[in-house]
């Protein structure tokens, strides 16, 4: 029975079990098949509250664990448990879904039982993912996850759906291959070394691989990883996904999906290879500046709404990883922070465009422009959303970018100094593209009896704009329930090596003793 | 902690935010314009009211310990980073909240009348409310972070007023120059803030609020970064933020654009208030600049600059709203001469008297425009003195207080500079002072006759504007008469009490007074000279390409748009997106390598025989190999 006990293992088996319900309902009763999706994921998010109250914020170690033998002659385990930062990310995830099935309602009109099945069945395995604490479980959820999401690409998605379903699986598929061969051989590397085979997490970790063994594990992971985030210049299949995906699917694949390939770092990559982690760091690091520098230049140029959206997570990302790769406290605390707050933010703005999208089917900024007159409401909540990713104080963005970059500026000054441009580069082009859909004249006629937000729109962008206002002004239960976790991970990574700020002394020319 | 706990200070906030609110959710719908108005106003009002009180409270405390906070809670707190939602109320906030609340207030009465039967009425006051709330807090905030809320915040009301009616792409286009400029400086003050930070914290140090910051600031002087000190660069830095912010040299540029906002907001944010922020900045800082001679030096000669630069521009601009403009980027120039020369109270004095005269002379402008129905050309005005008496009367006293006339309140301030920058500058930068000084008052009659004197140019029946617009204006022409005469002691006193005991009087001083005021007057009079039409188009003869070289504003921002924008926005169109992602990246890497596996694939198709075992354990042995191959 600690199969359903659990708060985790019950998650993921009330999303998977939601799906199966689904596709047992008959195809053409509509109604009940959006009511029950509805239904679940809103059951899903209470339960997932639960798992918030119970938290213990000043807890170090991994809480609500399971552990239940699988194929124990492998030591392959069913083992859960979450620490602050993958409960933050589960929090999103359930947060998210039923906004995705909300946001569904109309824009999908085919096959939707198996459109909601699909649904239920991502949220399963991304919940696994991250309450996953088992390498092989962990691998098991990764892969799960890519085939929902093809599907929804693939199936529910626009013109050239099969081309970026196909794009997205192969791209992210190369990576898990090189995870999957990193994966086995860590795990008989630590069974070569103490004669036990163990896929567990907490015991592979301070594992004694030599130094060259780490570095190309680390590759491996980081190569995985890096596809997943997207890192420069592993990114070009996100812009293709976003726009064939439909609204839901860009608002999981932004809002959960891209913050895999960080958590995947955090918790696998650093961890585990530490050695190789602080050599690769400042590479790492820099390749997120420069995504910050490249992505916002890129979505500068785009004519489409959701590519623009699309490489400015490219840039949103890109300081995350920065954050991440600095191991300081402030830094990596604001990163995890960021990762929601792009959650909520990006997944908005793909909302808004959707919202846009089911009146016009067309995604064209230029199809636009006087919106602000016929729209109103839609126009003050574009704005807000706006200024929650391009930072603006007082929004959740703000939050993580000032942690991100005094955090990172202690450790790496001139690549923080270098993306302090992105506070001017993400102004030029969501502020482009704001005033081109919303300011101006009306020019078109077709927009001139658009209808402004319906209520079922109001209901799934609310709760997006509660939380980007919240974090912005009460960001603390927030980072403090992350911190123990980020501690735990800056410590990991320090094994064997010493303190980093040692390093940056130097770097900044200042002579003070310590 | 030092300081007196105060729980009275947040009110001062939370009455506009509250405005902002009730106006934003309800606005149009359930208030009306005329709800609106009133709600809006008395926002303000009761904002101004709760500052008066804690200005009182503060007065009684002895001069050396006038300091009210109000620390709301934790607002960020990691281990190595911890800020606090905290206000503090001493004399720098006293005097500035006290502008802010009052000119505001004054300014959202003149709007019910100005902004009456507009569509956005309602949406007008509740930005206006925000822009208020935005700027307390950055004057009232106890640590730069919060202060850089209100730095942002106020950023983003002027965006939104400046592109308030956004039907007009060109208005709308003007906010967004406004806000990306700021932005520009904004990345500048926070590199700033981030090595400040840094650098403490290495000396162990978390906090950053201003007392803290003031006590441990001497730990960074033993320190210097990429061979300057480190309070130089981070002066520099935080100076960097203040040009655009109070639209100094070389991002200045968007202040003129601004003007395209209604003008009620041109007197508010962009004369008398957000501009200033800068200023304030300094102020605030003015320990750790005092550390940094050389950043002050930049800071002063910047301002020299500025003010020169932009009085050359405001003599032969044409639109009435362009000139106010101009002349604001050259006062705030002023501003920041006296900082530089470290007379921080100086500055303060000159920002407050600047507030009253500025933001009568917009409201003025605003009431000409009004009652032209929108007219903005000088050139099509004239002769107004008869239609619109009152505002003809009120202008004037607002030419003569920033003409330098003596005894009105721009003469206090100017002078004051003056002399400081004499002291401190050195001869060229006080020359320098002195010319504009005397531009000044040559642009400002200018404005005056062309817009009220000699005879009609323009069509039509002017009208003079209601009372609800002229009667504040009436109360900020009271000031910028009497307000330096009044202030001057008690404001440097109250600022500085320790400074203001035993200062010397510069021997120097009643010549510099007397160089300056001569300078001002004869700028009044060439104006009244050199606008006469035949004298006017003798000049342009004489120097053409001089003329157009002014009134075209040097090209600052055609050299930008060529030197900047174009570029950039190459790079990123043809090189990054076209050549690298799409061509390089997805074209030949992504899709080659899937097109040559393609062809490859035709080859191995034999292979493909669907049996799905089969795939498997080539996969299977392939996984093994490469197992094998890397252990």
């Amino acid at each position: 029975m600690e199969f359903l006990t659990n708060p985790l293992s019950l998650l993921i088996l009330l999303s998977a079990a939601s799906g199966l319900a689904l596709l047992a309902v008959p195809p053409e009763k509509d109604g009940a098949l959006k009511g029950l999706a509805l239904a679940a994921t809103l059951l899903i998010f209470f339960v997932s509250l639960k798992l918030y109250s119970g938290f213990d914020p000043a807890q170090t170690a991994m809480q609500f664990q399971l552990d239940k033998a699988w194929l124990p002659s492998f030591g392959i385990n069913y083992l859960l448990g979450i620490d602050g930062i993958s409960l933050l990310m589960i929090m999103l995830t359930t947060l998210l879904m039923p906004i995705a099935v909300l946001a569904s309602f109309n824009y999908i009109k085919e096959s939707r039982r198996g459109y909601y099945a699909c649904l239920m069945f991502l949220e399963a395995s991304m919940i696994g993912v991250f309450a996953a604490l088992d390498l092989f479980a962990f691998y098991l959820f990764w892969e799960g996850m890519l085939i929902p999401m093809y599907f929804l690409i693939g199936i529910w998605g626009g013109p050239r759906r099969i081309y970026a379903a196909l794009k997205f699986f192969i791209y992210t598929m190369a990576g898990s291959v090189l995870m999957l061969v990193a994966i086995l051989w860590v795990v008989s590397a630590h069974h070569a070394a103490t004669g036990a085979w163990t896929f567990s997490l907490p015991a592979l970790y301070g594992g004694a691989l030599t130094e060259q063994a780490q570095f190309w594990l680390f590759a491996a992971f980081a190569l995985a990883f890096a596809v997943k985030v997207p890192l420069f210049p592993f990114h070009t299949w996100l812009p293709d996904a976003h726009v064939e995906a439909p609204t839901a699917g860009s608002v999981l694949l932004a809002g959960v999906l891209l913050k895999m390939g960080i958590y995947g770092y955090m918790r696998l990559a650093v961890p585990l290879f530490p050695v190789a982690a602080l050599e690769f760091a400042p590479w790492l690091a820099g390749l997120g500046v420069f995504g910050i520098i490249y992505g916002s230049l890129v979505a500068w140029t785009q004519k489409d709404m959701k590519k623009m959206v699309a490489y400015s997570s490219v840039a949103h990302l890109g300081t995350v990883m920065l954050g991440i790769m600095a191991f300081e406290q402030s830094a990596v605390s604001g990163a995890v922070l960021q990762m929601v707050n792009h959650g909520l933010s990006t997944g908005a703005l793909f909302l808004l465009v959707g919202v846009l999208y089911e009146r016009r089917h067309t995604r064209m900024i230029e199809d636009y422009g006087g919106l602000a007159k016929v729209m109103p409401a839609f126009s003050a909540v574009f704005l807000v959303v706006t200024l929650s990713s391009i930072g603006m104080p007082g929004l959740n963005g703000f939050i993580g970018e000032v942690l991100v970059l005094f955090g990172s500026f202690r450790v790496y000054p001139w690549l923080a100094g270098a993306a302090v441009s992105g506070v001017i580069l993400s102004a030029v082009y969501m502020l482009g593209m704001y005033q081109q859909v919303i300011f101006g004249p009306l020019r078109h006629t077709e927009n001139k009896v658009l209808p402004d937000l319906s209520v079922r729109e109001w209901l799934y962008l609310a709760p997006l704009l509660i939380f980007i206002v919240l974090i912005g002004v009460w960001p603390n239960p927030f980072l403090r329930r992350a911190m123990p976790a980020v501690n735990s991970y800056i410590s990991l990574s320090r094994q064997q090596t010493a303190p980093a700020p040692a390093v940056v002394k130097i770097a900044l020319g200042g002579e003070k003793t310590q | 902690m030092e300081g007196n706990y105060y729980p009275l200070l947040k009110w001062i906030l939370l009455a506009p935010l509250a405005g902002f609110a009730v106006n934003g959710l309800f606005g149009k719908k359930f208030l009306g314009e005329k709800a609106g108005g009133i709600i809006g106003a008395l926002a303000i009002f009761i904002a101004f009211i709760f500052a008066a009180l804690s200005f009182s409270d503060l007065l009684n405390l002895p001069a050396e310990n006038r300091l009210l906070r109000d620390t709301l809670y934790s607002w960020i707190s990691t281990g190595t980073f911890s800020v606090d939602a905290a206000f503090r109320f001493d004399p720098l906030s006293a005097v500035m909240a006290l502008i802010i609340t009052g000119v505001s207030f004054l300014i959202h009465v003149y709007s019910i009348g100005y902004m009456h039967g507009d569509a956005g009425y309602n949406r007008y006051f509740a930005y206006l409310n925000l822009f208020v709330f935005f700027m307390l807090t950055l004057v009232l905030a106890d640590n730069p972070l919060v202060m850089f809320v209100g730095w942002e915040g106020v950023g983003l009301c002027s965006y939104l007023l400046i592109g308030f009616w956004y039907e007009d792409p060109e208005k709308a286009t003007a906010g967004k120059k406004a806000f990306i400029t700021n932005r520009v400086g904004d990345a500048g003050f926070l590199l700033g803030l981030m090595l400040l930070s840094a650098l403490l914290a290495f000396n162990g140090v978390f906090s950053m609020d201003f007392a803290t910051l003031e006590a441990k600031a001497p730990l960074l002087t033993s320190i210097t970064v990429l061979g300057i000190g480190a309070p130089t660069l981070i002066c520099l830095l935080l100076f960097f933020g203040a040009t655009g912010k109070s639209a100094q040299f070389p991002l200045y540029v968007w202040l003129p654009d601004a003007m395209a906002g209604p003008t009620p907001v041109s007197a508010l944010i962009h004369a008398a208030t957000m501009v200033t922020a800068g200023v304030y900045m300094l102020a605030r800082l003015h320990f750790l600049y005092e550390l940094a001679p050389r950043a002050l030096e930049v800071v002063m000669l910047t301002g020299c600059f500025t003010a020169f630069f932009a009085a050359v521009i405001a003599l032969l601009q044409k639109d009435i709203k362009k000139v106010l403009a101009y002349s604001t980027v050259s006062q705030l120039g002023y501003m920041f001469m006296a900082a530089g020369a470290g007379a921080f109270s100086a500055s303060v004095f000159h920002l407050a008297t600047h507030a009253f005269f500025k933001a009568l002379l917009f409201l003025g402008a605003g009431s000409v425009i009004h009652g032209m129905s929108g007219e903005q050309d000088m050139f099509k005005m004239g002769g107004l003195r008869k239609e619109m008496p009152y505002t003809f009367l009120l202008i004037g006293a607002g030419w003569l207080a920033i003409a330098g006339v003596p005894g009105l309140s721009g003469f206090y301030s100017k002078d004051l500079i003056l002399e400081k920058v004499f002291e401190h500058g050195g001869h060229f930068v006080w020359g320098a002072g002195v010319l504009t000084a005397a531009m000044t008052a040559f642009y400002t009659t200018r404005l005056f006759v062309l817009t009220f004197l000699r005879e009609k140019r323009g069509h039509g029946h002017a009208h003079e504007s209601p009372l609800l617009m002229t009667l504040p204006m009436a109360a900020l022409g009271v000031l910028a008469l009497a307000g330096g005469f009044l202030l001057k002691d008690r404001l440097l006193a109250f600022l500085e009490p320790a400074a203001a005991h035993g200062v010397e009087a510069n021997p120097e001083a009643a010549r510099l007074m007397f160089i300056s005021v001569a300078a001002g007057l004869s700028g009044i009079a060439a104006a009244f000279l050199l606008t006469l039409p035949k004298t006017a188009a003798a000049l342009k003869r004489a120097v053409p390409q001089l003329h157009d070289l002014v009134y075209h504003k040097f090209y600052v921002d055609e050299i930008y748009g060529f030197l900047i924008i174009k570029p950039l926005r190459f790079i990123s169109d043809k090189v990054l997106f076209q050549l690298v992602d799409a061509g390089l990246i997805d074209g030949v890497i992504v899709n080659g390598s899937a097109s040559a596996s393609y062809s490859a694939g035709k080859a191995l198709a034999k292979a493909q025989n669907g049996r799905l075992d089969i795939y498997a354990l080539v996969f299977a042995i392939g996984v093994a190999l490469m197992l094998y191959w890397v252990i």
